[in-house]
C-alpha cells in the first residue's frame, strides 16, 4: 500500500497554487486541484479524484477506506482497474488522505437512497449534494460492510470507466482518428486501422483536460476481466516480513511514550492522584491528569507502565459503582415487563395481528434468550502517536473514521479541524472499535502541552476495560402454530435497538408479526461490534425458529425451507449450505449439527455447524458456509472474510463474556476473556453463490449466523438448548454420555 | 549496558535489566515487526527466537537474554534478501488479514518446522495454540505450515539429489 507523505500534506498550498496547476495541467477550479498535491507525485497525473496515472503507465487507485485485513484496498482497486481495462500488473493502491474531498459521499448516498439509479442530468446535482452532506458529517468511514457496495460501485467503477473514456477521447484527438476506431486493452490504446498503439500514460495530460463523463457505461458481469478473479492482495507481502506499519509502529524523533488508566467505573472521575509517589521513577517525564483518566509519560512504554501501576489514585464514587451484571439483566427484564404492562411497547415491525393470533392459538412456543456484553479485543491495543507543533496536531494511528477523528480531536484541543492531520496506518484489527476516537483524543490532550511527540499505548487491560461494548440484551419470543405445526404468528420483544434497523427481522413467511422493544439505558458505553445488532438478533431469531421447528416435530432445515417459499434467494443459499454439509448424513455418537441463515449488509449467509460434545466440552469440528453477496469481486477474499467472521462469532459464542462488577468491567486480558485458538478452530468450507443481485458486504455477514448454528448443533448433540451465551456458562454433560461411551 | 546479538548484529542498550526484550527490540533497536498484544504471555504477538527457540518477549527480561542471540521477524527474510519458505507459503495461501499477529505466528511456525519437518495437525495445534489471531486465519495458517513443510522437504531433496 502506498502512503501519502507528510511533506505532501504540509506543502499542499504551494503545490496547489503553482506547480501543479501548470505541471499537471488541471484547470483552476477543478476539484482535482485541491487534492492533487496530496496524492500525485512528480510527473503523475490525477485523472480524477480516485485515480492517478504515472509516466511509467502505473495506475494508482486512490481508496478512501482503511485496510484492516478485509482486503478493501485490493477489492476496490480491482473494480477500478477492470472498468479501466488496466493491466493489473501495473496497478497500485494509495489510501486517500483524511481530506473532505474523499469523504465517502458514495457511502452516504448508498445509505440514504439505497441502490437507486439516477438520470444522468441529475447526477452532478445528487453527487454534489451528498458530497457536501458527507463533508459536513465528516464521513470517511470504513464500516458497515459498505466499502465494496457503495464506494466500489459509485466511485471506483465509475472512476475507472470514466478514466478510460477520457483517455480514449484524448487519443482520438492526438491521433486525429474517430473515437469509434479505438480500443483499450491492458493499459494500452490501439488503433488497429493504422496499426498504432500507445500506453495510457501518453494521453494522461490530454485526458486530464477533458470533462469525464458523469455516467460512463459500466461493464456487465460477462465483461469482467479482473473482477471475480483471485488476484494477490496488495497488503500481504508487507505483513509477512514485519515491514507493515501499524499505528503502534509510528516513530518520530524525540518521541516519548505514554500509557493511561481511566476511571474503572464508566462516568466517574479522578479524585486524587499522588504524583509525588512516582515522579522520580526512572524515565518518568510527566503525569497528566485528564479528568477521567491519568497518563504517565516516560522514555519508554515499560517505564510508563511500571510507574502507572504504582501511582496511588482515587476515583469519585457513583451509583453506577454499585452495579453488578445481574442488576443490569434484572433491569432489562423489569423494563420489558413494564413496557407490556403499561402498553408502551416501541413498535419495530407490525403486520397482521400477532397478539390476536397467539390469543386464539392452541399451540404456543415461548422462549427467552440473553447475550452478554462483548469487547472487540483487536490484536493491536488502542494507540495513537500525537505531535503538536507549529499550530498543527499530527496524529499517527489506525482509524476507521479519519475525518471524524480529526473533527473530534480538533474539538477536544480547541484547534481548527484543518490543523489536525490524520496519518492513517494499517489497523491491527478494527471490528468497529476503531470508529471511536477516545484514544486519539487522549493522545492529543497529552501531546498538546508536550515539547515532544507522544506515543500513547493502552495496555491490554485498559483496552478490555475501556472498550465500547456490544450490548448485552434480552429477547423474548412467542410463536403460535397451526394444526400443521407451521407458525401463524411471531411476537418478539427485546431491549435496546441500535443498528441496522432490519437486524431483528426474519425472512420467513409468517402472516402475523409483532416485533417491539423497550429502551433500557445502562452506564456501559455502546459500540459498533462486527455486524452490530445482527450479532445478537441472528442468535435470537435463528435459535427460536429452531425451537419452533423442534416443537413442531420437524427437521430444522426443511422447516425453514418451507417458510422460505416466498424468498427464493434465501432458500437457494439455505439449500446450498444443507447440500454441501450432507445434511442427512448420519453423524457419530455425541455429534450434532445445526443450521442458521441470516441476511446482513445485503449479503445472505447460511451456515451448518457440526459439533462433538465429549464430557461436556464442545468442539466445533466443521462449518459449512454458503454465501450470496450478489457477486463476489474477489472470491478468495470473500472466503477469507467468511472464515474470519465465523472465527470472530464462534469466539464470542463459546467464550465471550464481558461482565460488570461494582460498576466496572471484570475481565482484563486474554486469560479471562478467552479467544478461539488454533486447536479449537474448525475446518471451514465456504461456497459462493453469485445470484447477480445488488452487491452486498463481506466483512460482517459471516458473523451473525454462527452463534445460532452452534447452539442448534449443541441441542442436536445433547438435547440442551442454549438460551444464554456464551456456551461456556452451561453444563453440557449428558448423563450416561462420556468419553468412554465413544470408545 | 545490556549486550545482545539481534539478527546477527551485536548491540548494546542502556536499559533497566528488568525491561522486557519486547520493548528493547521495538523502542531501542527500532525493530517494530515484533508486536505488543497482551503483556502477559497469552497471545504470542511478541514471539521472537532466543538462540533459535521461540520465547514470549513481552515477559522475558532483557537480563535473561544478555549475551545471547535474538532473532526477530526482520532477521527471517524479506523481498530483497529472499523470503523464508514459511513467508512464501503465507503469501501463497494469502494468510494475513489485519496482519498484526502474523510476525508472531510466523516465528512460532518456523520454530515448529525446525524441530519437526512434517508436523501432523495435532502437532500444529500444540505448537500454534499460543498464538491468537482475532481475524481467524487459523485454517490458512495450518495450510501455510503444511505448504512450507512440503517446500522445505522438496528443496532438501533437490539439494540432496544435486
Amino acid at each position: 500500500m502506498g502512503k501519502w507523505t507528510r511533506r505532501a500534506f504540509v506543502t499542499t498550498g504551494i503545490l496547489a497554487g503553482g506547480v501543479l496547476a501548470v505541471g499537471v495541467a488541471i484547470r483552476p477550479g477543478n476539484r482535482k486541484l485541491k487534492v492533487a498535491g496530496l496524492v500525485a507525485g512528480e510527473d503523475e497525473t490525477l485523472i480524477n479524484l480516485w485515480l492517478k496515472l504515472g509516466p511509467d503507465n502505473i495506475v494508482t487507485a486512490i481508496v478512501p477506506h482503511a485496510e484492516m485485513g478485509q482486503g478493501v484496498h485490493t477489492t476496490l482497486a480491482m473494480m477500478l482497474a477492470d472498468e479501466m481495462d488496466a493491466d493489473w500488473s501495473l496497478v497500485r493502491v494509495l489510501e486517500a488522505p483524511a481530506h473532505p474531498e474523499y469523504a465517502n459521499y458514495a457511502l452516504a448516498k448508498g445509505y440514504a437512497l439505497g441502490d437507486q439509479s439516477f438520470p444522468s442530468w441529475l447526477l452532478p446535482t445528487v453527487d454534489g449534494f451528498f458530497l457536501q452532506a458527507t463533508k459536513m458529517m465528516n464521513l470517511q468511514i470504513t464500516g458497515g460492510s459498505t466499502s465494496t457496495p457503495t464506494t466500489g460501485l459509485h466511485a471506483m467503477r465509475v472512476a475507472g470507466a470514466a478514466a478510460k473514456a477520457v483517455l480514449l477521447q484524448a487519443a482520438a484527438t492526438a491521433w486525429v482518428v474517430p473515437l469509434s476506431e479505438l480500443r483499450a486493452h491492458n493499459s494500452v490504446i490501439h488503433h488497429d486501422a493504422s496499426n498504432r498503439s500507445a500506453p495510457y500514460a501518453e494521453f494522461a495530460l490530454g485526458a486530464a483536460e477533458l470533462d469525464a463523463p458523469v455516467l460512463p457505461r459500466l461493464k456487465s458481469t460477462e465483461e469482467f476481466g479482473i473482477m471475480g478473479t483471485n488476484v494477490q492482495k496488495f497488503d500481504i507481502p508487507a505483513k509477512v516480513d514485519g515491514s507493515a506499519q501499524f499505528g503502534i509502529d509510528a516513530s518520530l524523533p524525540g518521541m516519548k511514550y505514554a500509557t493511561v488508566m481511566a476511571a474503572p467505573v464508566f462516568g466517574t472521575q479522578l479524585e486524587t492522584v499522588d504524583t509525588a509517589a512516582i515522579q522520580d521513577m526512572p524515565g518518568v517525564r510527566r503525569i497528566v491528569n485528564l479528568g477521567d483518566a491519568v497518563a504517565v509519560v516516560a522514555d519508554g512504554y515499560w517505564q510508563a507502565k511500571q510507574a502507572l501501576d504504582r501511582l496511588p489514585v482515587q476515583f469519585t464514587a457513583s451509583d453506577a459503582g454499585k452495579r453488578e451484571q445481574s442488576d443490569i439483566f434484572q433491569q432489562f427484564s423489569a423494563d420489558l415487563d413494564d413496557a407490556i404492562a403499561q402498553g408502551r411497547e416501541e413498535t419495530d415491525l407490525n403486520k397482521g395481528d400477532a397478539r390476536a393470533a397467539i390469543a386464539k392459538a392452541d399451540r404456543i412456543v415461548e422462549a427467552e434468550y440473553r447475550v452478554p456484553y462483548l469487547a472487540h479485543a483487536a490484536m493491536e491495543p488502542m494507540n495513537c502517536t500525537a505531535w503538536v507543533h507549529d499550530g498543527v496536531c499530527e496524529l499517527w494511528l489506525g482509524t476507521q473514521n479519519p475525518l471524524g477523528f480529526a473533527a473530534d480531536v480538533a474539538k477536544a484541543i480547541d484547534f481548527d479541524q484543518e490543523n489536525v492531520l490524520v496519518h492513517n496506518q494499517y489497523l491491527g484489527g478494527g471490528f468497529g472499535r476503531r470508529a471511536f476516537s477516545d484514544y486519539a483524543i487522549q493522545a492529543a490532550r497529552i501531546a498538546v502541552d508536550s515539547p515532544y511527540p507522544v506515543k500513547l499505548i493502552w495496555s491490554r487491560e485498559e483496552d478490555m476495560r475501556h472498550d465500547h461494548y456490544r450490548q448485552a440484551s434480552i429477547s423474548r419470543f412467542k410463536a403460535a402454530l397451526n394444526d400443521a405445526g407451521m407458525p401463524v404468528a411471531w411476537e418478539n420483544q427485546f431491549v435496546n435497538k441500535h443498528d441496522p434497523v432490519e437486524a431483528p427481522y426474519i425472512p420467513y413467511g409468517i402472516d402475523n408479526q409483532f416485533i417491539h422493544f423497550a429502551e433500557s439505558k445502562t452506564h456501559v458505553p455502546w459500540g459498533f461490534w462486527r455486524s452490530v445488532d445482527h450479532s445478537l438478533h441472528a442468535f435470537f431469531t435463528e435459535s427460536f425458529i429452531d425451537e419452533v421447528a423442534v416443537a413442531a416435530g420437524k427437521d430444522p432445515y426443511r422447516y425453514r425451507r418451507d417458510l422460505l417459499s416466498g424468498a427464493t434467494r434465501f432458500r437457494d443459499v439455505l439449500d446450498l449450505a444443507a447440500s454441501k454439509s450432507e445434511w442427512d448424513r448420519k453423524l457419530a455418537e455425541n455429534w450434532g449439527r445445526g443450521i442458521a441463515i441470516h441476511k446482513s449488509f445485503g449479503t445472505i449467509v447460511a451456515q451448518v455447524a457440526e459439533v462433538e460434545v465429549i464430557d461436556g466440552k464442545v468442539r466445533v469440528q466443521r462449518v459449512v458456509c454458503a454465501v450470496d453477496a450478489g457477486f463476489a469481486i474477489h472470491p478468495d477474499g470473500m472466503k477469507a472474510q467468511m472464515e474470519s467472521g465465523i472465527a470472530y462469532g464462534l469466539t464470542a459464542a463459546l467464550y465471550g463474556d464481558i461482565s460488570i462488577g461494582r460498576g466496572a468491567v471484570v475481565q482484563s486480558n486474554f486469560h479471562d476473556y478467552e479467544m478461539l485458538r488454533m486447536n479449537e478452530a474448525p475446518a471451514i468450507e465456504t461456497y459462493i453463490l453469485n445470484s447477480g443481485e445488488a452487491i452486498g458486504g463481506a466483512g460482517e455477514p459471516g458473523t451473525p449466523a454462527i452463534a445460532p448454528a452452534l447452539a442448534n448443533a449443541i441441542f442436536d448433540a445433547t438435547g440442551k438448548r442454549i438460551r444464554e451465551l456464551p456456551v461456556k456458562l452451561h453444563d453440557l454433560r449428558v448423563p450416561g454420555h462420556s468419553a468412554k461411551d465413544v470408545a | 549496558m545490556m549486550k545482545l546479538k539481534i539478527n546477527g548484529e551485536p548491540r548494546e542498550f542502556d536499559v533497566d535489566p528488568a525491561t522486557p526484550v519486547l520493548w528493547v527490540i521495538r523502542e531501542q533497536a527500532g525493530l517494530t515487526g515484533t508486536k505488543f498484544g497482551c503483556g502477559i504471555a497469552q497471545c504470542g504477538a511478541c514471539v521472537v527466537h532466543l538462540n533459535g527457540s521461540p520465547i514470549r518477549s513481552c515477559v522475558t527480561p532483557v537480563k535473561a537474554a544478555e549475551g545471547q542471540e535474538i532473532t526477530t521477524i526482520e532477521g527471517i527474510g524479506n523481498a530483497n534478501r529472499g523470503l523464508h519458505a514459511v513467508q512464501q507459503a503465507w503469501i501463497a495461501e494469502q494468510v494475513p488479514q489485519c496482519g498484526y499477529c502474523q510476525s508472531g505466528q510466523i516465528m512460532s511456525a518456523i520454530a515448529l518446522l525446525r524441530r519437526n519437518a512434517s508436523p501432523t495437525d495435532a502437532e500444529i495445534d500444540t505448537a500454534m495454540s499460543g498464538n491468537i489471531c482475532r481475524c481467524g486465519t487459523y485454517p490458512r495458517i495450518r495450510q501455510g505450515i503444511k505448504a512450507a513443510a512440503r517446500a522445505i522437504a522438496a528443496t532438501a531433496e533437490d539439494s540432496g539429489n544435486g
